[in-house]
């Protein structure tokens, strides 16, 4: 019930910004139909309204909120020196839009290409390869407590060994892919489609999302027919 | 008596739509006309739109991928704490903001104190929204710092998991509203991500689910769930169930939740379910999509078949 009193006052107050949101999200679907000038108005505000967003978003959670504060606290505070070092490289980025001296904007680049990379080279190889290494190297029958053979798990475990093991064949290209390296190469290929077939599936799921999602907006909260 | 409820009458008109345009469609490209893609947009457009109209609605049941993490917040003793982090921004909205809902009416009505956080600018409008506007208002008696508090967002992506996961009050000294952590009763004995009893990240993009698991989590060995879009669902899937203890994959995953939460909670069987709701048109859109798929290939094989012949 407070969804739907939400969903009334929010009505009442906003009608001149859902008419226009509305009014938007018709034109963007207008495209479907061909390219045509409505759409492009509606694309050129997306992209305008996005880049001020963004602009303002980052002038005011990074220079204003994180760097200013930071180096002029409040009263009590105690600055934070060490935000000058990201402000200077900040502003050696900026160096880039000179033909004379852009090349200085490599500096800061380098620093975030070798910090990104440091900082995500253990943790991948930890949670990505070790971790996930370790819980593929499991019983393939699997047991209850009563020592009872648990089918359905032991069919599971089976499953994610074999795609693993006949995986790693088909992307071992040292050795041919004859006789029956080969079958299991071509099983790997198997459980490959598989896999992309149902990403596909949840990228259908996804996108539909988004469509439902603006349906909602122009059949329940902008026509308010439900 | 037959008894015909108005989604009811909806599903039968729509069904009947769709097979006898998509019987149609078939006929004619048996003929070897050709379907214009304006056609196949107007059937993807019926098969959602109907649906909505006409709240349309599938039941679900849990799978165990979902209900691991609704036995979790379950069996959590009261007063445990959940941080609960919105990375996610309007576009990816209608798919996980049924899950932050449902998410934040089990934790409260259960009695655990609750976190807020977003580490996407556009997550703390959203933040706002969902907690004052869809679960606060059935939850009148719980307290503000006490029961729950909202952090609000932090500029810095992976950085502020990299810190948050040994001091918190390092990159969060004070909530949403300014007031100092310490003074908060929910930050009582909390140092770093280490002290909660479960972390849940809502998202789909970077940084999300993906970040919290390799900066915080997996590295510190706390229990974490969550809930992502489904485009993101198949990567999050190596994860399960060591290094996450379940996944919430787009609105198929939501619905589960809300499915299970409805059926387990009288006071909330009459909610709304946006989950559930949207499953509707999913289920016809797929299903239509998957008839023009079978379309297809009739249609491939059939003109394989004559080539092969002259």
């Amino acid at each position: 019930m407070s969804l739907i009193l939400a969903r009334k006052e929010k009505r009442s107050s906003m009608d001149i910004g859902m008419f226009f949101a509305a009014l938007l999200t018709l034109g963007i679907f207008s495209f479907l139909y061909k390219d045509n000038p409505v759409y492009k108005v509606c694309e050129a505000i997306f992209v305008g309204v996005s880049a001020g967003f963004w602009a303002i978003t980052y002038f005011f959670d990074n220079i204003h909120k994180k760097f200013w504060l930071g180096v002029f606290p409040q009263e009590g505070d105690s600055p934070d020196y060490w935000l000058w070092g990201g402000a200077i490289l900040g502003f050696l980025m900026l160096l880039r839009i000179s033909n004379k001296i852009g090349w200085i904007a490599r500096w800061p680049l380098s620093f975030i290409v070798g910090a990104t990379a440091g900082l995500y080279m253990m943790l991948y190889f930890v949670s990505n390869a070790l971790n996930q290494v370790a819980d593929t190297m499991m019983p393939i029958v699997a047991y209850a407590s009563d020592n009872s053979v648990l089918w359905l798990d032991t069919f599971g475990n089976f499953i994610v060994v074999l795609g693993v093991v006949t995986g790693l064949i088909y992307f071992f290209f040292s050795k041919e892919h004859k006789g029956l390296f080969g079958t299991g190469a071509q099983v790997g290929t198997w459980f490959l489609m598989i896999t992309f077939g149902a990403s596909f599936g949840y990228t259908v799921m996804s996108r539909m999302s988004l469509l439902i999602g603006r349906l909602d907006f122009l059949f329940g909260d902008w026509l308010g027919l439900f | 008596m037959l008894l015909l409820t108005f989604s009811d009458i909806g599903l039968i008109v729509t069904l009947v739509i769709i097979a006898a345009g998509l019987g149609l469609i078939l006929k004619l490209a048996l003929k070897g006309k050709e379907i214009d893609r304006r056609i196949i947009f107007i059937f993807i457009f019926f098969s959602v739109a109907s649906p909505i109209i006409f709240q349309i609605k599938f039941s679900e049941k849990a799978t165990a991928v979902v209900k691991s993490i609704y036995d979790k917040i379950d069996n959590l003793p009261e007063g445990s704490k959940i941080l609960i982090s919105f990375d996610f921004d309007p576009a990816m909205a209608p798919e996980v903001q049924p899950m932050a809902i449902v998410l934040g009416r089990h934790a409260l009505i259960k009695g655990h104190e609750v976190v807020f956080m977003s580490l996407w600018t556009t997550g703390q409008s959203l933040l706002t929204e969902i907690i004052n506007e869809y679960i606060l208002p059935d939850f009148p008696e719980k307290q503000e710092f006490i029961d729950y508090v909202t952090l609000g967002f932090k500029a810095g992506n992976e950085g502020v998991l990299k810190v948050i996961a040994t001091d918190f009050k390092k990159m969060f000294p004070v909530d949403n509203n300014g007031r100092p952590l310490d003074s908060i009763p929910i930050f009582d004995g909390v140092k770093s991500c280490s002290d909660f009893d479960l972390v849940i990240s809502i998202g789909g993009g970077k940084p999300g689910p993906k970040e919290w698991i390799l900066f915080v989590t997996d590295p510190s060995n706390i229990p974490m769930a969550v809930g992502v879009a489904a485009v993101i669902a198949p990567q999050m899937y190596p994860y399960y169930p060591a290094q996450v203890l379940g996944i919430m994959g787009g609105v198929k995953g939501a619905a589960e939740y809300e499915s299970e939460f409805i059926g387990n909670y009288e006071r909330f069987k009459d909610m709304k379910t946006p989950g559930l709701l949207t499953m509707g048109p999913q289920t016809l859109a797929h299903t239509v999509i998957m008839a023009f798929i079978i379309i297809g290939n009739i249609i491939y094989f059939r003109k394989r078949k004559k080539e092969a012949k002259s």
